[in-house]
């Protein structure tokens, strides 16, 4: 996978490059108009954010069973990396709601439960941060715990009254919007896997200077 | 008394008429109007997005150097290979 990175960051940083033209090219919307197309940098994020915090917390799940640090380094990464794309998909959902909804922000069960599972990882991330000695353990509990709250995210929309699309939506989307939307999906998805594995070696290399560390100290 | 019952129906309506929305549905030209106001907030998300992904990236690089400044530097005082 390592070896696999400069290719995944070029792939990512193409279509990157590349996605405002497929994405100027699409259709508008007949409600919404021009803002409309934030929606292919806004779902895509949003959508990593789930799986990424489910990823984490089986990564954790796992910890917690066979206490191997290797799927510890890999939660907390994953736990970071909700926080970074849950953040983009927190800023250009408003940016879309300000025009679309005439409001910046409402208190829909959509937005509410995606802002409190994102806060569930950023405490992750602080417990790691400040929790001292046993941290990970108890961040892998709170990982499983924000894990089982991402499905609840992705349903709310179908279960609650709320002004935010359902999720019908993607799925009978007109090629004319699905194109550019999968395009943009699949560079945010390379961007994950490449800044994935960037920050797992990050965890793997704090642990070889702490090994390091202890053989100075003998 | 009145004007009472005159919002609460009037509410009541608009929360029974309020539907989520279920499809998009393409248009070829969109009014002008439309067009103007939301340019800025469509390029402050797209903006945003690059410049999220290039801190994070920078940060992470950061980090990354000062890591392994680390494990040089006590592969040197410990006189051994760095792992």
């Amino acid at each position: 996978m390592r070896k696999a990175f400069p290719l995944l960051l070029g792939a990512a940083g193409l279509i990157f490059l590349t996605a405002p033209v497929v994405i100027a090219r699409a259709p508008f919307e007949s409600t919404m108009g021009l803002v409309q197309k934030i929606f292919y940098f806004h779902m895509p994020p949003a959508m990593l954010m789930l799986l990424s915090a489910f990823f984490c917390g089986v990564m954790s799940a796992i910890y917690l069973v066979k206490r191997r640090a290797q799927y510890d380094w890999i939660a907390h990464a994953a736990a970071e990396l909700t926080v970074v794309f849950g953040a983009i998909a927190m800023v250009t959902g408003p940016l879309w709601a300000r025009k679309a909804w005439g409001v910046w922000w409402v208190w829909d069960p959509r937005l509410t439960m995606s802002l409190l599972m994102w806060m569930i990882f950023v405490s992750y991330l602080l417990l790691r941060r400040y929790g001292g000695y046993g941290s990970e353990t108890l961040a892998a509990g709170l990982a499983v715990f924000g894990m089982a709250t991402s499905p609840f995210v992705y349903i709310s929309v179908n279960i609650w009254r709320t002004i935010h699309p359902l999720t019908t939506v993607v799925p009978t989307l007109p090629v004319d919007f699905a194109v550019p939307l999968w395009y943009a999906f699949a560079g945010f998805l390379l961007l994950y896997i490449s800044l994935l594995t960037l920050r797992v070696r990050l965890e793997e290399q704090r642990a070889a200077v702490d090994l390091l560390y202890l053989e100075s100290e003998e | 008394m009145k004007r009472i019952l005159l919002t609460v129906v009037l509410l009541l309506n608009a929360i029974v008429l309020a539907q989520p929305q279920t499809e998009f549905i393409p248009v070829t030209e969109v009014p002008k109007g439309d067009q103007l106001p939301a340019a800025p907030l469509v390029i402050a998300a797209y903006a945003f997005v690059w410049l999220a992904f290039m801190a994070y990236v920078w940060v992470l690089w950061r980090r990354l150097g000062k890591v392994e400044a680390d494990i040089s530097a006590l592969s040197a005082q410990l006189g051994k290979k760095r792992p």
